[in-house]
């Protein structure tokens, strides 16, 4: 047994997520329910805001097939949200109020899906409608429709204070933006699917479409009036949730207490319709930032207004606005940065974190405003971006917001991209063509920005069974990212094993005996490292074993090939299998399980988009996209390189393609996927990646995030390159989604601020 | 997305079928590719109680020599339209419209025939056969009767079809490879086009028809007349959006089409060497 000199870490392992999922053997919830379940089918307010007169379900429920139907009247269940602020509660079903197109009003249980939609559509919903509440600066305004009357006002949280006059005195330029962040969908293949089924022995089996299984189990346990021990909360394959499947949904407990009242199992699977409107929806917010500086380029300054949108109820949107106040002054050193934002509700789909949740929204802000001053100053953006960044010496660096970063190299970053991106060439390329009508506009733009990923604790644990397998069961509940495979790659690293002996445990709280969850990007660094941390357990623990058995200093045990060896005599080598068949033998264990939680960490990169336009029409097209991120060390590279590419996606086709609208009644504009502009391949160019590596100091690993630094990067870069292109025509800045008709308009001198 | 309950026959035959139409009346429909059909009825934006799947009458997909023109059967799925030799050598408009439909799996399940009897103005084969000067055979219980297509599109989603009639067979007069041009303006690669604009230079004249410009797919009629006249390309072009008012939607206001209207049709003429 030779000792092991390699590490399986830094190593792009194919994901052993993929043949089951590639040969369609992987099932979703939707197409595994339990035996005999009832199809479950809301009913859901097509008014985006009135009072509620009545919901009449008499005639449905005579219908064939129905076995139950229900109001917030008959089913009576606790509202959703902060009992402090019992104002703003959400009923589970519409009671009193409708508050957005897509509320659920009723619920059905039937026999078949078909039965279910047929009485749905027998339902009637007798609603008076109220002035409808869009936009988030409208929401905050006067003579508009309050949603919450015994609240008082729109605004639920913050407020902006007096500006001071002096604030920027010290700045020789001030340049000024407006920006609209506007609303988009999280559209995961699978939408929103939950089962639950009640068991022989007075427990329940849950299965959810979830980021959470444990808050899941929580939630559900509350309806159920059940300790939550009887409660087996499992995420089966998760077709991804982006952020948007990290909370509990109103209609996960009114399905689970349909199951009760019926004492049946029951399933629910949400169509893409249903998705668009009820799933929350993420960005809507609004900045009116200011930046000032010295004529030599230092930043003095940075003075944000916001609003943010968290649509009809105060939820899971409620903290989005924080980080965008945190990470507002990006990579620079701003010497004080004042920002105050209000947060308002309007009657639309509630909105929640979607990847980045926050960050691209401060990323694009300061962005986009270090661009204008760049113009103002007429210094090239990347050279200001420069002058302003913190040297790696200053880390930990903590910024005018009280965000404390680990550690970083943003010159570095940046000095790849521009290099992979040839920005010397394009701005030569911009020039020439800027004097040919004819030509196609160029657009370049740059974004160095920081996210944040982390924060709190995931609990990861490994045991080693006398057959050799090596168990490992994390909190993490993957959706998408292939957890089996990286926390595999890790525990084999420490313990010298193949990865096939590995088998990784999740995502089932009969299984896992807590956890978290994830998202913000918390999974490697928190689950991995606790992983990481759990098998270095297991390795002390043999190592001790070992030398007992072969007689050694434990100093002088060595992880060798599958098992431990003492240092420089291979023949002495024991197998996982045999050193954990005699801790058995001796009442011992080869497992250890602990919760891993440090200071977070604080990826960062630089983007480079860059856009052709053509002048008769406004389309835009993407030419190329470079994204130099720094996520620390690499454990998988073709994982995070996974996670970039679908990043960059989605941020890309937030600012080309994607935006929920709703009209001036709060009706909904996008509700099909013909209408809402989701990407396929054929929109996007190839991406052109790499990587630089600042450790982080606060796991064993040096991982920091890489799922949210796609969108964070690629939407400020995409924003800066389009108001680029258009600098001839005098355009300064203009909001996304830049179709075709939006720049047209742009070129026109109709939009746009100038 | 489950449709409202309806009855199904598959017809075996076209006078199977027609019979069917008669008999059921105005609760009845016609299924072939089922891709407009079955995508309104999942919204229940369509809730027919009865459906006549002719999907499978093999003897109404073909694309065949006629002479002076190419007769296409009705149940001809859009992609045999694309990657047929004689299309491409006699018609090569017809093949390059069909080719940008949809996405691969639109191609190979929807069909001619029921892409033009849906008559949707932002379907891009209606507009085809419009500019191409085709003509349509239409079925009914008294025999078959030819329509042209200048005939045929009556208002949104309303064609000259009675009640128990259905499309046959779709003829196009053969002109060669020499000037055409199918312009398509879309938001993402596989979408709707917000404009379209199919030219076609056949005997000396030009025949233009527009996407999405109106109720109904519409001849560019002066453009054409322009050109009839004398007018150079860019001058004809600039008459492309006369007298077409296009809705506004999401992707585009009225103006914006028009706009639209008039850059592609000058590329298309461009294209077409006009
Ligand atoms: C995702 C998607 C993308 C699409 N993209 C495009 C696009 O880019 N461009 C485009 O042009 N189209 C597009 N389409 C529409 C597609 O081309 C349809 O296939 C076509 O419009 C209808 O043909 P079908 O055979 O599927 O007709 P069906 O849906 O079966 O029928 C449509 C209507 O025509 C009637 N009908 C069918 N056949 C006959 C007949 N022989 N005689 C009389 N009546 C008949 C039916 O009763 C029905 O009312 C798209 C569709 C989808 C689902």
């Amino acid at each position: 047994m030779a000792a092991v000199t390699h590490t399986l870490l830094g190593h792009a392992v194919h994901r052993s997520e993929d043949p089951d999922l590639l040969t369609g053997r992987a099932r979703f919830i939707a197409a595994q329910a339990p035996a005999g379940a009832l199809r479950v089918v809301f009913v859901r307010s097509q008014v985006a805001h009135g009072e509620l007169r009545s919901v009449d379900v008499e005639a449905a429920a005579q219908m064939p097939g129905v076995r139950g139907i229900w109001t917030a009247a008959t089913l009576a269940l606790e509202p959703q949200g902060d009992r402090e602020n019992p104002a703003l509660l959400r009923p589970v079903l519409a009671e009193g109020r409708v508050r957005f197109v897509g509320e659920a009003v009723a619920v059905i249980a039937a026999d078949t899906l078909g039965a279910a939609y047929d009485a749905a559509d027998a339902v009637v919903v007798d609603v008076d409608p109220l002035p409808a509440v869009v936009g988030p600066v409208e929401a905050a305004g006067p003579d508009v429709a309050l949603l919450f009357p015994e609240h008082g006002s729109n605004v639920v949280a913050g407020g902006h204070h007096d500006p001071d006059p002096a604030f920027f005195d010290d700045a020789d330029v001030v340049a000024h933006v407006r920006m609209s962040h506007h609303r988009v969908a999280p559209v995961p293949m699978e939408p929103n699917a939950f089962a639950v089924e009640p068991t022989a022995d007075g427990g329940w089996n849950v299965w959810a479409s979830t980021q959470s299984v444990f808050g899941v189990r929580e939630a559900v346990a509350k309806v159920l009036g059940a300790d939550a021990s009887a409660v087996r909360v499992r995420a089966p394959w998760v077709g991804g949730g982006f952020g948007a499947k990290g909370g509990v949904y109103p209609e996960q407990l009114v399905v689970a207490a349909v199951s009760a009242r019926l004492d049946r199992p029951v399933v629910w699977a949400e169509t893409r319709t249903e998705n668009l409107l009820a799933m929350t929806h993420g960005r809507a917010q609004v900045h009116d930032v200011e930046i000032g500086a010295t004529r030599d380029g230092r930043f003095t300054g940075l003075r944000v207004l916001g609003w943010a949108d968290v649509g009809a109820y105060p939820g899971r949107g409620m903290f989005i606005p924080m980080v965008t106040r945190r990470m507002s002054s990006g990579v620079y050193r701003f010497p004080k940065v004042d920002f105050s934002a209000v947060t308002v509700v309007t009657t639309t789909t509630p909105t929640g974190p979607y990847r980045g949740a926050g960050r691209p929204e401060a990323a694009a802000l300061v962005e986009r405003a270090v661009d204008a001053l760049a113009d103002e100053l007429g210094m090239d953006p990347v050279e200001l971006r420069r002058r302003n960044f913190p040297d790696p010496s200053e880390f930990p660096f903590t910024t005018a917001t009280g965000a404390t970063y680990d550690s970083g190299d943003y010159a570095a970053s940046l000095d790849a991209a521009l290099a992979l991106a040839d920005y010397e060439g394009l701005r030569a390329d911009q020039q020439r063509r800027r004097q040919d009508p004819m030509a196609a506009l160029l657009g370049i733009g740059v974004a160095t920005y920081v996210e944040t990923s982390g924060g709190g604790q995931e609990m990861g644990s490994v045991r080693v069974l006398t057959d050799g397998t090596v168990e490992v069961v994390t909190g993490s509940v993957a959706n998408g990212q292939g957890h089996q495979t990286t926390w595999a790659q890790i525990a084999a690293s420490v313990l010298g094993v193949p990865l096939e002996v590995v088998r990784v445990v999740a995502s089932d709280t009969g299984l896992v005996d807590h956890g978290v969850g994830s998202f913000g990007s918390r999974s490697l660094q928190l689950g991995g490292s606790a992983v990481h941390e759990a098998a270095s357990v297991v390795v002390d623990q043999a190592r001790r074993l070992a030398a007992d058995l072969l007689e050694a200093a434990p100093e002088d045990i060595v992880v060798a090939d599958g098992g431990l060896a003492v240092a420089g005599v291979p023949a002495s080598g024991r197998s996982w299998a045999e050193l954990a068949s005699v801790a058995e033998s001796r009442a011992e264990l080869l497992a250890h399980s602990l919760d891993f939680g440090r200071g977070g960490s604080f990826p960062s990169g630089c983007h480079v988009a860059v856009v052709e336009i053509d002048r008769q029409t406004g389309k835009v097209e993407l030419r190329d996209m470079v994204a130099v991120d720094d996520c620390g060390v690499v454990i998988n590279p073709l994982l995070a390189e996974g996670q970039v590419h679908g990043g960059l996606a989605q941020g890309i086709a937030q600012m080309l393609l994607e935006e929920v609208r709703f009209d001036a009644d709060g009706n909904p504009l996008t509700s099909t996927l013909v209408d809402y502009g989701i990407p396929s391949a054929a929109d996007l160019p190839s991406f052109t990646t790499a990587h630089t590596v600042t450790p982080s100091p606060n796991n064993p690993l040096g991982a920091k995030g890489i799922g949210e630094s796609g969108t964070t990067g690629s939407i400020a870069a995409v924003w800066n390159a389009v108001v680029d292109a258009l600098e001839p025509f005098g355009v300064r800045h203009l909001d996304g989604p830049f179709t075709a008709e939006t720049v047209w308009r742009a070129m026109q001198g109709q939009t746009g601020s100038s | 997305m489950i449709p409202a309950s309806f009855d199904y026959k598959r017809a075996e035959s076209v006078d199977e079928a027609i019979a069917l139409l008669g008999e059921h009346g105005d609760e009845a429909k016609l299924l072939a590719g089922g891709h407009s059909l079955l995508p309104l009825m999942k919204l229940r934006l369509a809730t027919p109680s009865f459906l006549i799947d002719v999907g499978r009458l093999k003897d109404l997909s073909y694309i065949r020599d006629a002479g002076d023109h190419i007769a296409i059967g009705a149940l001809t799925r859009h992609r045999d339209v694309e990657i047929s030799d004689l299309l491409a050598a006699e018609v090569p408009l017809l093949a390059r419209a069909a080719s940008t439909v949809g996405d691969p799996q639109v191609r190979h399940r929807g069909t001619l025939g029921g892409t033009l009897a849906h008559a949707d103005p932002a379907s891009d084969l209606p507009a085809v056969i419009l500019a191409l000067g085709g003509t349509l055979v239409a079925q009914g219980p008294g025999g078959s009767r030819e329509i042209a297509a200048t005939d045929f599109f009556q208002g949104f989603l309303e064609t000259a079809l009675a009640e128990d009639e259905m499309i046959t067979e779709v003829r196009v007069p053969k002109f060669g490879g020499k000037g055409w041009s199918f312009q398509k303006f879309t938001r993402r690669s596989q979408d709707w086009a917000i404009v379209g604009v199919a030219a076609v230079v056949a005997n000396g004249s030009t025949g233009i028809a527009l996407v999405n410009m109106a109720s109904t797919p519409v001849r560019a009629s002066g453009v054409e007349s322009a050109l009839a006249g004398g007018a150079s390309a860019t001058d004809a072009a600039a008459q492309a959006a006369d007298g077409l008012e296009p809705g506004a939607d999401l992707n585009a206001s009225t103006e914006y089409r028009q706009h639209l209207a008039r850059v592609l049709v000058r590329r298309a003429l461009e294209e077409a060497g006009v």
